[in-house]
């Protein structure tokens, strides 16, 4: 166990004297799937409630494809499925793009992420009280500074206590990148349960690293709906 | 014209190429296997669910640890964790007792994997649930003279489930989900039919897209079942005007 531990500390932690491993990258995966689910998620979730049906229905169709399928058939779609269309290989541009384990996983990841994120933001959006929109309205707002500065505030933060949800399950689903090859804690756990057969103690780390992230993760969320969600709380 | 196009893409008009027949194994696979696995969480989720809310501390703090624990840990860590171990400390045993060698069946396997991780959130769901009933519901059952196994058969569970669909259905979503990745700890599920079709026809797009349709398929349809069970459970109470 210590010797495991004195051999593989490095690699579960930042790296294996190569490249980014273990903490260090399931950390930037997650950090960069969830900031582009994010960002697109915002104009999607608009989007999604809007009025017209030409708007919402793609939306509607995106969210249902990809809420409705395993992440783990999206990634090998993304990583090997995509690749080995004869068409997307003759194309410079597309063959430098998906060659690359990392650049199919991140946008398998935030593919997904996103399309949960924007229906949580249009449920949010979706659950606003008329009040506030009315009374928006009445002060003269409308269009994209009605969304700017009234819609879009109250639902995000309204949205939060969802959101760190997802934002757990995507730490979680994180894991199934190491089928695309690429190098996170759980890709180290199988090369050190590989290369010593202590197989619950190299699975057992890789657990408590992820547990640690989860409940800081977790602790960081609940400040963040102290800070911006005090206005639902009992009144002091 | 459009068949060529479509070779372009790597399919071929509309025909499976001889694999129907190995990815309906893979996806009765599936099925069994999620269906297996979600009756042995909801067993773990009600006896979890009780455990947490007795008034013994014995039964209270390891529930309490179960579903921590389980739930701050990803799947599939726990699910290879769980997988190898198994097979590691029977071979131990084995060894130490000098019997044969056993090797765990991998169905079985993944059934008691998944059921015990599941079996973590459905005691959530079932404790928030159990929660949600009225106590005066409890205690008029208990005023009726109904004893403590009674109570819950009659009164608490049929009243309960109204509140726990939700949480079961979205459970029951993420589990059938989960299940894409049992092809990973070697079982013969639909991605590892999809997988093993595409590599021998050069066609692995196709193939893929194939397995999330039928994904997209049965999760259409529990959505559909849901809603219907959602609306039955629902009988008798209202819902606020809006």
């Amino acid at each position: 166990m210590i010797e495991l531990l004195q051999d593989y500390w490095r690699p579960f932690l930042y790296s294996d004297g190569y490249h980014i491993t273990g903490l260090a990258m399931t950390m930037w995966l997650l950090s960069a799937s969830i900031a582009i689910g994010f960002v697109v998620s915002i104009p999607l979730s608009i989007a999604r409630v809007s009025r017209k049906f030409w708007v919402r229905l793609p939306v509607q169709f995106y969210t249902y494809l990809f809420r409705g399928t395993p992440l783990y058939i999206q990634l090998l779609i993304c990583y090997t499925g995509i690749y080995s269309i004869a068409a997307v290989r003759a194309q410079p541009l597309l063959d430098a793009f998906f060659r690359d384990a990392m650049n199919c996983t991140i946008l398998a990841f935030a593919l997904n992420t996103c399309a949960y994120t924007t229906e949580i933001f249009a449920g949010a959006i979706r659950s606003m009280h008329h009040g506030e929109v009315e009374a928006a309205k009445a002060y003269g707002l409308s269009g994209w500074k009605l969304y700017a500065y009234v819609i879009m505030p109250s639902a995000l933060r309204r949205s939060l206590p969802f959101y760190s949800n997802e934002v757990i399950l995507m730490l979680h689903s994180t894991t199934v990148a190491f089928t695309a090859t690429v190098p996170d804690i759980l890709k180290v756990a199988r090369d050190a349960n590989s290369a010593t057969f202590m197989t619950f103690q190299s699975f057992g780390i890789a657990a408590l690293i992820y547990l640690t992230i989860t409940f800081a993760l977790v602790g960081l969320f609940r400040l963040a709906e102290r800070r911006w969600l005090a206005f639902l709380g009992p009144a002091h | 014209m459009f068949d060529e196009m479509l070779q372009t893409l790597g399919l071929s008009a509309f025909s499976l190429k001889g694999f129907g027949p190995l990815l309906l194994q893979g996806t009765w696979m599936t099925i069994k296997l999620s269906l297996l696995s979600l009756l042995v969480s909801i067993m773990l989720g009600l006896i979890g669910a009780s455990c947490k809310l007795s008034s013994l501390r014995i039964v209270r703090i390891p529930a309490q640890l179960y579903t921590t624990l389980i739930r701050g840990v990803p799947d599939l860590v726990l699910m290879l964790l769980i997988f190898y171990s198994l097979q590691t400390w029977l071979t131990g045993l084995t060894e130490a007792m000098d019997w044969d060698y056993i090797e765990i069946d991998p169905f079985a396997a993944g059934v008691i994997t998944l059921g015990f991780i599941y079996g973590a959130y459905f005691t959530e769901t079932f404790r928030g649930a159990i929660l949600s009933v009225p106590r005066g519901q409890v205690e008029a059952a208990t005023a009726y003279g109904l004893k403590r196994s009674q109570r819950f058969r009659f009164v608490v569970f049929p009243q309960m489930m109204r509140f726990a669909l939700p949480g079961i259905g979205n459970n029951w979503m993420v589990m059938l989900k989960a299940t894409a990745l049992v092809s990973i700890i070697g079982l013969a599920d639909l991605v590892k039919a999809a997988q093993d079709a595409g590599k021998s026809t050069y066609q692995l797009f196709f193939f893929l897209v194939v397995a999330a349709l039928i994904y997209l398929l049965i999760t259409s349809i529990s959505n559909v079942a849901l809603r219907w069970a959602e609306r039955r459970y629902a009988a008798g109470s209202r819902e606020a005007q809006r």
